[in-house]
């Protein structure tokens, strides 16, 4: 069984979102999919300041012999990036919706971001 | 004898003042190289310095880290691990072939080019086409030429909106790779429960956009397309070409011929089908075979007989898309595959298709009492895949099964692919192996399934008979490597 | 029936009862009788190991080409190969091998490429280097498609002087993937045209490409060419003669990002063109937007050093359609030939290599200036061991003629005027040959020009 916080929005594609009080967002790849990847040992991430449609691309993460990209589960402009998976990309994998963050983004329309799955949509999407 | 752990790299043999090659004398009077002042490097440039004795000697140890086919069963799917004739090496060698510079005119070379003519008609005969090429370098850059061909073909046919590139998700990941390379866009079509085209998928695909369906066969399943007919008609219907990948083709030859299944365009791999030898990855030939309509785009140079018999490299001018590589091919492959030609003749060229295919299921039949074969509905070609699926629930996964493989001394299956087969084992024996060779391969494997149920350590340990134990594949990335660190020395 | 295929009837017939088909027939059910073969492939043979020697021996010899006393280079050098280079390759353990998947069992392979990028990258003065190319040109063309990767601009930029053979391998490879190639003239001098090149990287581009030396010979500085072009925001990628870089300052000390060349000088036969091998060097932090493979070091679970294939995911057999390149089989037995060449000849067998490629390709323009009339050099800068010359008759008739008293004398290069001839002497041409060849040169021309 994998950790699906309960305060968390997912995408079928294994993202999951936290709206911040600051009124912007942080997102992050789900304890299930860095399960299913094996450990990480690069993450590419998009440009600060770049705007992506829900379900583009935006960077991607690698293990030994995979590779997946994540995408932009909202329209968004990207804010931040997390530095420290330059040097520790296994943080992903040790502390996926804490300290193993990807993207800090801002949306306008903040309604897709509750069109997302809740915690037990996802639970229900990965079969557990 | 195989050392086993660390080795010294021949940089930690080197001591300075050795020497393992001697030039002769400087015998014209010298030039004074004060016209580079300034251009000169300055200080070493890092190479090692051994005398013969020790290069050969650190060689010839590492040598013998490697497995390789003189040494047993390399039952690698899709690749083709075949027997390389001996006799074939020796041709090869020739100072009358190995000895032409490429710039050379035609009249200097003719012996060469008549091989080269040869044999492309030769692989026109054994793929049903009009045209070959043999310039490729590889079966990578074989693909890329085919859908150069193709999209040239489009273009000139001003249908320049085709640039969809369909392939099943069991296509070799080089398909996809050599489709973005020629600047098209990859489509994915699914597989049915036969483990085959899905026809309905295809047909939902296929339409204005499409340029080329991509599409081995028999596919990495190893499964013959039954459908390929109608596969061929759908995308013809629908404006497109068929492209197919020869990586296969061992299982094929003078059974049947892919410019007699409606393809357009295939490339076939020298360095699997037609035993020359693959160097541990390489130098390959990938020729490219193709129908009269696509024949004028296929690459410079290539090679002509003129009415009086001699033979002409063309290098200029018509419709060729372009060139690949500097020069002609790689020709030393080619008078190889020649020479297997030559050697096997028509009824013994059907002979190793006949074998491969027999000694596949043979195996497979074997394999079949301990481990899953998926798709298994009938004969397959010349490879099977075989799933690790029980195994790994047992607590050996597919990795660990080919890693005890070497402690049996044999080499591995290809493992993880195709992706749509759940902890794959893709299985190439070829028809050079004999019946008790296969034997000892299928009784290793049966033995290994049977310590992943009593003693699944010795599978997940495995290997401890080779030269190292299992490496560590994530360091090798994080803390990246490639080449010996060496402290510069200050420049004087 | 075949020496190569050991089942026999008998043996056929058991493997058949065993998995339960009648005949070989039955196991065809999936191929639709339309598609079956009914004849046999019209192809000669079966021929005894004995005919098949005598064959190919009369086909050897009708390529009178490789008696010719060689003066010529263009990418292709026929230079001195130890005896032991062969020997070594013809284990079976390398050459029989296939691509190192399962690394514990490819560990000679492994380790030995390792040791090729290293001598690769510290050839061009570079941090790593891959594990081969086809050849210089297609190197070439992956390095340019590399710098869009890295750039993002879709132009690349070649030098007028790089080898017009690996300009039309460039052209081919970025046409097709929809990228654009702009030529930078050389001027009247030889030099690469300074204005045009300014111009030229106004429009934006990724990387430009120059040779070094050039097709020519030329050697030029390359450090204020790669300050120039970093300041316009592009890369360097330099396609290096590798000789060459034992006398000459090192690429990666002159700024370059990219360097790639042709490895055959390394100890592999001329063998019209191929196999050969093309080597790619770079910077390390370009190390994820490199195509092909790259061997990295690591360590075995007890600590014990290992090789492996590393940065996998940049491959098409894991990246797919988002590789960095679609190449798979490389030429991993000509890049052991290289690294055994490099370690045979060493440190100062290279730079004796190129001092002697050197020394005797000036003695022999020397020596045509001298008793060629009329004969001059097209350049009048410094050469490394390549040299265009002028001579007062047609370069192709020339050559044509030069063949029939026994030497290649050189390629015929009519883009630098009708009696253009591109020429290369190796640490192989005696002082004998090339006084000959600079003997017959002088009547030739006037047979030729009348």
């Amino acid at each position: 069984m994998s950790h699906i916080p309960e305060d968390l929005r997912y995408t079928e594609t294994h993202e999951w979102v936290r709206r911040e009080d600051s009124g912007g967002y942080t997102m992050g790849i789900t304890d299930h999919a860095q399960d299913q990847m094996g450990e990480i040992v690069m993450v590419e991430m998009p440009p600060d300041e770049s705007t992506y449609g829900g379900g583009d691309p935006i960077g991607s993460l690698e293990a030994v012999k995979t590779a997946e990209d994540f995408l932009a589960p909202m329209d968004l402009e990207v804010s931040g990036t997390n530095d420290s998976l330059d040097d520790s990309p296994e943080l992903v994998n040790q502390d996926p919706y804490g300290k193993g963050w990807l993207v800090r983004f801002t949306a306008d329309d903040d309604s897709q971001f509750d069109d997302l799955m809740t915690s037990d949509e996802y639970a229900n999407h990965i079969g557990e | 004898m195989m050392l086993k752990g660390t080795l010294p790299t021949i940089f930690d043999r080197s001591h300075p003042g050795r020497e393992g090659a001697a030039l002769p004398e400087l015998d014209v009077p010298e030039t004074d190289a004060e016209e580079l002042e300034g251009l000169l490097r300055e200080g070493p440039i890092g190479l090692p310095e051994v005398t013969e004795g020790q290069c050969t000697r650190h060689y010839v140890t590492l040598s013998c880290r490697n497995y390789h086919i003189e040494q047993g069963i390399y039952p690698l799917g899709s690749c083709t691990m075949k027997y390389n004739p001996k006799f074939h090496e020796t041709i090869a060698r020739l100072p009358g072939f190995c000895g032409l510079h490429p710039e050379l005119p035609d009249r200097e070379v003719q012996g060469t080019l008549e091989i080269l003519r040869r044999l492309s008609e030769m692989l026109g005969e054994i793929t049903g086409f009009e045209a070959v090429s043999l310039h490729p370098a590889a079966g990578a850059q074989g693909e890329l030429t085919g859908l150069m061909v193709i999209k040239s073909l489009l273009e000139d046919l001003g249908e320049k909106d085709r640039d969809e590139v369909l392939m099943p998700d069991s296509a070799h990941g080089t398909n996809p790779a050599s489709a973005v390379l020629a600047g098209m866009k990859v489509v994915n079509l699914s597989s049915d429960s036969r483990g085959l085209v899905d026809l309905e998928d295809l047909r939902e695909k296929a339409g204005p956009k499409t340029a080329a369906l991509m599409l081995t066969n028999p596919n990495t399943l190893g499964l013959f397309e039954s459908d390929i007919l109608e596969i061929t008609r759908i995308v013809h219907e629908a404006g497109g070409r068929v492209y197919m990948d020869g990586a296969n083709m061992n299982a094929l030859m003078g059974i049947a011929r892919p410019g007699d299944m409606g393809f357009d365009v295939c490339h076939l791999n020298l360095h699997k089908t037609f035993s020359t030898p693959h160097g541990g990855g390489g130098p390959g030939s990938g020729p490219v075979a193709c129908t009269s309509e696509l024949a004028p785009y296929l690459p410079h140079p290539r090679v002509v007989r003129d009415d009086d018999g001699g033979y002409r490299l063309i290098d200029r001018g018509g419709q060729a898309f372009g060139r690949l590589l500097a020069f002609a091919g790689n020709v030393g492959v080619c008078l190889k595959a020649f020479a297997y030609v030559l050697s096997m003749g028509p009824e013994g060229i059907r002979s190793v298709s006949e074998n491969a295919v027999i000694n596949a299921n043979y195996l497979k039949a074997l394999l079949s009492q301990k481990y899953e074969i998926p798709y298994d509905r009938g004969p397959c070609m010349h490879e099977f895949v075989a799933s690790g699926g029980r195994q790994k629930d047992a607590g050996a996964a597919t990795l660990d099964i080919a890693k005890r493989l070497l402690d049996y001394g044999c080499h591995a299956p290809t493992v993880y692919f195709p992706l749509i087969v759940r902890e794959a084992l893709m299985i190439e024996p070829t028809e050079t192996e004999s019946v008790e060779s296969l034997d000892a391969f299928a009784e290793a494997m049966l033995s290994i399934a049977c310590e992943v149920e009593s003693k699944p350590h010795l599978v997940t340990d495995a290997p401890v008979s080779t030269p190292v134990l299992r490496l560590d594949e994530v360091r090798a990335v994080k803390d990246l490597c490639v080449v010996e660190p060496w402290d510069r020395p200050e420049r004087e | 029936m075949t020496r190569y295929i050991p089942n026999q009837d008998d043996q056929r017939r058991r493997m058949l009862e065993r998995m339960g088909a009648g005949s070989f027939e039955d196991l065809l059910a999936p191929l639709p009788q339309e598609v079956r073969l009914d004849r046999e492939l019209d192809l000669p043979g079966p021929v005894s190991e004995l005919s098949l020697h005598r064959q190919m021996a009369g086909l050897a010899r009708t390529n009178t080409g490789s008696e010719k006393v060689c003066f010529a280079g263009g990418g292709a050098y026929d230079h001195f190969i130890p005896a032991a280079v062969d020997h070594i390759l013809s284990r079976s353990e390398f050459y029989t091998a296939y691509t190192p998947y399962q690394a514990e069992a490819s560990q000679g392979t492994l380790q030995s490429i390792f040791e090729y990028q290293t001598m690769v990258a510290r050839l061009c003065g570079m941090e790593i280097a891959n594990a081969s190319m086809y050849d210089g040109a297609s190197a070439a063309a992956e390095a340019a498609l590399m710098a869009i990767r890295v750039k993002r601009k879709d132009r690349v930029l070649v030098a007028g002087t790089l080898n017009p053979r690996w300009l039309r391998v460039i052209r081919t490879y970025l046409d097709r993937a929809g990228f654009f190639v702009g030529e930078v003239p050389f001027d009247d001098g030889g030099r690469l045209d300074e204005d045009a090149l300014e111009a030229q990287m106004e429009d934006g581009f990724s990387a430009l490409v120059v040779q070094y030396p050039d097709y020519f010979g030329q050697v030029f500085d390359l450090q204020p060419l790669a300050e120039k072009v970093h300041s316009r925001g592009g890369l360097l990628v330099v396609a290096a003669d590798p000789v060459a870089l034992a006398m000459l300052k090192s690429p990666g000390e002159c700024g370059a990002d990219i360097v790639v060349g042709e490895g055959q000088s390394l100890g592999i036969p001329l063998c019209y063109g191929g196999p050969y091998c093309g080597f790619m060097a770079s910077r390390k932090k370009l190390a994820r937007k490199m195509p092909g493979r790259l061997i990295g070091k690591t360590v075995d679970r007890a600590g014990e050093t290992g090789y492996v294939m590393t940065l996998q995911t940049r491959e098409q057999h894991i990246r797919r359609e988002k590789a960095t390149s679609n190449i798979c089989t490389n030429q991993a037995l000509s890049a052991l030939t290289n690294c055994v060449y490099m370690a045979l000849l060493g440190e100062t067998g290279l730079r004796e290599v190129a001092r002697q490629c050197y020394q005797r390709t000036h003695y022999t323009v020397r020596r045509i200036l001298e008793e060629v009339e009329g004969a001059a050099v097209v350049f009048d800068n410094p050469f490394f061991r390549e040299a265009a010359v002028l001579l007062p008759a047609s370069g192709e008739a020339v050559r044509d003629a030069m063949l029939d008293r026994g030497y290649l004398a050189g390629i015929p290069v009519p883009g630098l005027g009708e009696g253009a001839l591109l020429l290369s002497a190796t640490e192989k041409r005696t002082r004998e040959e090339i006084d000959g060849l600079a003997e017959n040169l002088a009547p030739v021309c006037r047979e030729v020009a009348t």
